[in-house]
């Protein structure tokens, strides 16, 4: 197949320029972007947007399936990748925090999940590079999102059957295969497994991460980062955050951190958790605050950046961005808060 | 360079980091971790036999038991013949994962067999450690293995076993191990912390030359493996090292302490111990440690022989292993306060007998042992160290000692009548007000105050005001605690507050309940009574404020305080509320929801016309329970199931969680409690703006609707539920469901039961999970008339999560909540349906529902049918409903007085 010979070729381009990320980390606070789901809103996409004209007989709702949005408006994608690199970001996420065979089965597009993701990853790659081109001393890189699915493999959904599972490792692990292999021909420089709520989950996708690199004798750099639910300071599947960092540290990864559900003062006391046990660079991108009685998340630009301050003073991070709620102003704004300070020291391994 | 060399070379202490929920890293600080192995099938008969019988529930209560008792580690190994292996691990491990108090710990997955290895670290989140590899297979098996455990993200026991054998020797122990590492650390990359070497432990004094060095081979081979394999750790099964003493417990004993002492010494930092069969080296006779240590560590040729014989004279002093009961032999005080504490009431007569025989008078016994308890208790609960539910526990083992000692006290009364009685704290008189059913909450507070020894007069539900005025002067009570869950009892409380000016009371009055709030209390109870009127809701609160009103010194001034606070609220509150602006309702009319009809997707019924549930089995309204207002009734906060692994309340939360289990079980079994339900679903039309005119059975009725009139945002709707149905001026016919659900009937027996037994805890328990039971009653029915019986979302396919969140089409709004908050109507659906002739739950004056365990409603079908407040209504709309209802203004005025805006 010619499509899979040309991005071989690219895999080795952006090795070569992967031994940058590491370097670069050790320089300077990398910058991660915002929220897609937040930017996508502001189009107001009706069903119809969504299906485009591919999808317009498809037999079921497809409004809200964000991820699909990289095939019907390819453009809306590219333009919101665009603004985070504009507002500074080094790093934007793909579009495919639900990419699996497992979350798309709500649309029944499983069958799709591999071109969601080559696609996603084709166009964050194509406005990457173009950034790159722009100031080369400043390279811009993406990172592919693999959300935590829909299903938990460590918990029963259902509360008379503890001990009842919804998804096993398995379907878990080859549904994450799929997206990781398909990301990776898409063209992203690192992977990114976020929004962990459950450590089970997560270890499958790290493990089929683990098989991809194995089968094809490459080496791709990998972001982790979970989510504390609550004030509990423990995650959804009722980790802390250091039993968290200790079920996930048996691979070598770039960067472990957290996202989502806290805003980022909330997220303090974690990162220092982290940062006190970890070599591993330490990555944040919380939400622009915690959700206000409408669930909208109201935190400024100015107000999140202040807090981000206290990461930078505390030494607690190496990339920062965010997630639900944060905006490119949110993103300029962290930007210009980290720019020109000393990272937290890591050892990167290799 | 790879990874591992970098890592090693760096010459940095590494530790091995295993996790559960929570973390256990094995620094240089740590003495000895030590492993439970009673969840082995092979190690225990007991839990065999639980996973032969699949008693997986009892079987967890093991591994339970073995956390609480100290394990830091769990093996868990289901190597039987008899039982499919692989099964049993996934199933245990699921429900063990499930379980907060076990999972907190890592786990050990035990197995010869790799594929139940590997179905294991499938269902696990945490760090786990595999037990166990070996090269007994040869070095390609063991990478393989190696590799996908490093994979999975477990740490590793490696046997000392390769190709020709079980090391048995000193030098095999050194040359397979360090074979061993080199293949797991150079050629897997495998990372050295997470190594753990099993050394073997062989038995000692078996009468053969050749075991004669099996401990002090070990022991030295642990000082080798640790001193030369960088980073690694030891571990083994330390009661084989005793096994010719097999029944000489003393002896075995001995040798594991002289054992551990050695090999921890020499650098074994895991291992696996019958901790009931483990004494304290410091506390080994003399001249048995002696002879021990001789066999331990070979230091004499008879070594064996004098330990034989010094044997026979231990004999039969062995210690039995159960539950701890050492604090069965404290003293007695501390005895009764731990059972107070503990909420344990198995030894609590026995020790308030030993009590009263101990004293002069028996009311010397609450006054002083039983005080003194509660005292801890008080001060537990006070500084947040004990829950709600544990206090309630508390207070049955307070009430069963108190129950038990009445009888002698009023002996002694009869004895000694110049004696005077004993006045306690104080007497508190607590009702629920007259037309409302709701005392769960009353009866908490009760329970706790109870516990801090106050009186309690409890009246019950129902109480007409002149029997609370009445029973405060019978029994002279120091406080009035009044409690309502409807809004109409907001009036009654009103009314009471007023009937105590008038009659001129002194004593406080407390108000409480989910209606109430500070602000109705302050603008509307407090103005009426000059003396303290404070508003309560929860029982730890109630204890504090109850305290301060009755502490003679201070209390003048407290309450000359909470005076003038409710007064500077309430012109605070004022002042706010003034600034909101109404419509006229002609205006709010003009700005109602559009829906267009023309185009509205309206839905016939499969079935129109009234449908009786006699009968339903209450299992199947399990799944639809929404557990976290069970939760937050017993003042434990969060979200379900969150609540249950929260760092405050999780342990609490489990324990009252299983306890509702267990009373949920007892109620389907013993089949104590019905649930009935009615609902029907009838042809309707929109009529003259705000009514709705449906046709049931020949006849006409009308369900009246308000509709909102704060003045807010521009292009913001002022809604009213009739807007959700098609007007009669559309020509299209449309429709409306109402129904009434109960799982009430039978509580109240079930309750009284448990009150009379002096069991608080569980009368308030049924309470609650009946109320749970009819709102998951209310989801049920709701989502059968969508899919079935109506048929309007035929393919909905929601979780019970969504159905809680509501995400469900069409809306199931009840009389009385925020968005038709005027009871009134309930009168019209128990008409429409013949609710009480049908199924028997009836309406009290204040239109509350009996059993209080109901609940009803209105059906919506429509997809922009959505739920809203109605918020203040104005004069004008209180007149114009009273016309449309055909009653008098001011009974219109009275059912409506909460929502109506003062100004």
């Amino acid at each position: 197949m010619p499509l899979l010979s040309l991005t071989r070729k690219r895999i080795v381009y952006e090795n070569k320029k992967m031994k940058n990320i590491k370097d670069i980390l050790k320089e300077r606070i990398l910058v991660l972007d915002g929220a897609m789901g937040t930017m996508l809103q502001r189009h107001k996409f009706t069903e119809e947007d969504f299906r485009g004209e591919r999808f317009k007989d498809w037999k079921h709702p497809l409004q809200g399936n964000n991820d699909l949005l990289s095939l019907t408006q390819p453009e809306a994608i590219a333009d919101v990748h665009r603004q985070y690199f504009a507002a500074g970001a080094d790093i934007v996420e793909t579009n495919t925090f639900s990419g699996t065979t497992i979350a798309m089965a709500d649309y029944f597009m499983e069958d799709l999940v591999y071109e969601l993701n080559y696609e996603s990853a084709r166009i964050a790659k194509q406005v990457a590079d173009e950034f790159t081109a722009k100031e080369p001393n400043k390279p811009r890189f993406v990172a592919g999102s693999i959300g935590p699915t829909n299903k938990t493999a460590s918990m029963s959904p259902d509360v008379n059957d503890p001990g009842f599972r919804a998804v096993s490792f398995d379907e878990l692990r080859i549904a994450y295969k799929q997206q990781v292999e398909a990301l990776i021909e898409g063209g992203v420089d690192l992977l990114l497994v976020e929004t962990i709520f459950d450590t089970l989950n997560a270890k499958a996708a790290l493990f089929a991460i683990e098989e991809v690199k194995e089968e094809r004798n490459i080496d791709i750099p990998i972001m982790v980062s979970g989510t504390i639910t609550d004030a509990s300071g423990r995650t959804l599947s009722g980790q802390t955050a250091e039993a968290f960092l200790i079920s996930i540290s048996h691979i070598p990864i770039l960067s472990v951190g957290f996202n989502c559900a806290l805003g980022a003062k909330q997220l303090v006391p974690h990162l220092e958790v982290l940062a006190a046990k970890t070599e591993f660079a330490i990555s944040a991108h919380p939400n622009a605050g915690l959700p206000n009685a409408f669930g909208a998340y109201d935190e400024t630009p100015e107000q999140m950046a202040a807090q981000i301050k206290e990461y930078v003073e505390k030494s607690l991070v190496n990339i920062v961005g965010g997630c639900c709620g944060t905006t490119p102003e949110h993103i300029t704004a962290i930007a210009n808060v980290v720019k020109n300070i000393k990272p937290r020291p890591v050892i990167v391994s290799r | 360079m790879t990874n591992n060399e970098q890592r090693i070379t760096n010459n940095e202490q590494r530790f091995l980091k295993l996790s559960g929920l929570e973390p256990l890293v094995l620094s240089e600080n740590t003495n000895f971790v030590n492993v439970g192995e009673r969840t082995n099938v092979a190690g225990s008969k007991k839990f065999l036999r639980l996973i032969k019988e699949e008693k997986f529930e009892e079987a967890l209560d093991v591994a339970r038991e073995q956390v609480e008792g100290g394990a830091q580690i769990i093996d868990i190994n289901m190597d039987d013949g008899l039982i499919d292996g692989k099964a049993a691990m996934v199933k245990f491990l699921n429900l063990v994962i499930a379980e907060p108090d076990i999972a907190r710990v890592p786990i050990m997955i035990d197995s010869s067999k790799w594929e139940i290895i590997e179905a294991g670290l499938q269902v696990v989140q945490g760090k786990c450690v595999v037990n166990s590899i070996s090269l007994k297979e040869g070095e390609a098996q063991f990478k393989h293995q190696a590799k996908l455990i490093k994979r999975y993200g477990a740490a590793v026991i490696v046997m000392a076993f390769d190709e020709t054998g079980q090391a048995d020797n000193y030098e095999r122990r050194l040359e397979i191990s360090k074979r061993s590492y080199d293949i797991l650390v150079n050629e897997v990359n495998f990372a050295p912390e997470d190594i753990i070497f099993d050394l073997n432990i062989f038995p000692v004094a078996t009468g053969m030359d050749e075991h004669k060095l099996n401990a002090i081979d070990f022991i030295k081979a642990t000082k080798w493996v640790r001193e030369n394999l960088p980073h690694c750790s030891v571990s083994g099964g330390v009661s084989n090292v005793s096994f010719s003493f097999r029944g000489n417990d003393p002896v075995r004993e001995a040798m594991h302490s002289v054992f551990l002492y050695h090999a921890i010494q020499a650098g074994m930092n895991m291992g696996i111990v019958n901790p009931s069969l483990l004494g304290v080296y410091d506390d080994i006779p003399i001249d048995l440690l002696e002879r021990v240590e001789d066999v331990i560590l070979n230091r004499r040729d008879d070594a064996t022989e004098r330990l034989l014989d010094f044997a026979e004279t231990v004999v039969g002093t062995a210690k039995e292993s159960k539950v701890d009961l050492s604090w069965r032999e404290e003293p007695l005080q501390n005895r009764i306060t731990r059972a107070l504490v503990k909420g344990i009431d198995q030894y609590i007569l026995e020790d308030i007998e030993a009590a009263r025989v101990s004293v002069n008078k028996p009311i010397e016994v609450i006054e002083g042992h039983l005080m003194t308890g509660m005292n801890v208790v008080g001060d537990l609960f006070g500084s947040g160290k004990m829950f709600l539910p544990q206090v309630v526990k508390s207070a049955r083992v307070m009430k069963k000692a108190v129950a038990y000692l009445l009888p002698y006290i009023e002996e002694e009364k009869r004895l000694n009548p110049q004696v005077g009685d004993d006045k306690g704290a104080g007497k508190i008189l607590m009702a629920t007000v007259k037309g409302d059913v709701h005392d769960i909450g009353k009866n908490i507070v009760s329970v706790v105050l109870a516990c801090n020894n106050y009186e309690i007069v409890d009246l019950g539900v129902m109480v007409p005001p002149e029997k609370i005025i009445n029973a405060a002067i019978e029994h002279n009570v120091d406080i009035i605690g009044l409690s309502g869950l409807i809004t109409p009892s907001l009036d009654e409380m009103v009314f009471l507050a007023k009937e105590m000016e008038r009659q001129n009371f002194k004593v406080p009055l407390l108000i409480g309940g989910a209606t109430t709030s500070k602000a109705h209390t302050a603008v509307k109870i407090d103005t009426q009574y000059s003396q303290a009127v404070v508003h309560v809701n929860d029982a730890s609160r109630a204890v504090t404020v109850v305290g301060d009103l009755l502490q003679k010194d201070t209390a003048l001034a407290y309450k000359k305080n909470i005076k003038l606070d409710y007064e500077s609220f309430r012109d605070k509150f004022l002042s706010r509320t003034k600034k909101k602006e109404y419509k006229t309702i002609a205006e709010a009319r003009a700005n109602k929801f559009q829906i267009n009809w023309a185009s509205a997707e309206i839905v016939k019924p499969n079935q129109l016309g009234i449908q009786v549930f006699e009968d339903l089995a209450l299992e199947k309204l399990v799944p639809y329970i929404d557990w976290s207002p069970f939760f937050r009734g017993w003042e434990l906060h969060g979200k379900f199931p969150d609540i249950l692994t929260d760092d405050v309340v999780g342990e609490q939360a489990v324990e009252l969680y299983a306890d509702a289990q267990k009373m949920l079980k007892k109620i389907f079994e013993e089949k104590r409690l019905k649930a009935k339900g009615i609902f029907g679903i009838f042809p309707a039309n929109t009529i003259n703006e705000d009514d709705i005119v449906l046709q049931s059975e020949g006849s006409e009725f009308i369900f009246r609707t308000l509709r909102q009139q704060l003045q807010r945002r521009e292009g913001v709707p002022d809604y009213a539920l009739a807007d959700f149905i098609a007007p009669k001026e559309s020509g299209i016919q449309d429709y409306i469901g109402c129904f009434c659900v109960s799982t009430g009937f039978g509580v109240d027996e079930m309750a009284d039961a448990y009150k009379e037994n002096l069991d608080d805890y569980n009368s308030i328990l049924v309470k609650a999970l009946a109320d749970r039971l009819a709102e998951a009653y209310a989801e049920y029915l709701h989502k059968e008339v969508r899919i079935h019986h109506w048929g309007y979302s035929k393919d909905e396919n929601l979780t019970n999560e969504e159905l809680i969140n509501e995400t469900y089409k069409g809306i199931r709004p009840a009389p009385g909540y925020p968005a038709c908050p005027d009871h009134l109507e309930k009168f019209t659906i128990w008409e429409l349906l013949g609710v009480e002739e049908k199924i028997g739950v009836k309406l009290t004056e204040s239109l509350a529902m009996w059993p209080a365990s109901s609940v009803s409603g209105y059906y919506f079908a429509n997809p922009e049918a959505r739920y809203f407040g109605l918020g203040k209504i104005k004069e004008d709309q209180v007149a114009d409903f009273a016309r449309r209802k055909g009653i008098p203004l001011e009974e219109a005025t009275k059912w409506l007085a909460t929502n109506i805006a003062d100004d």
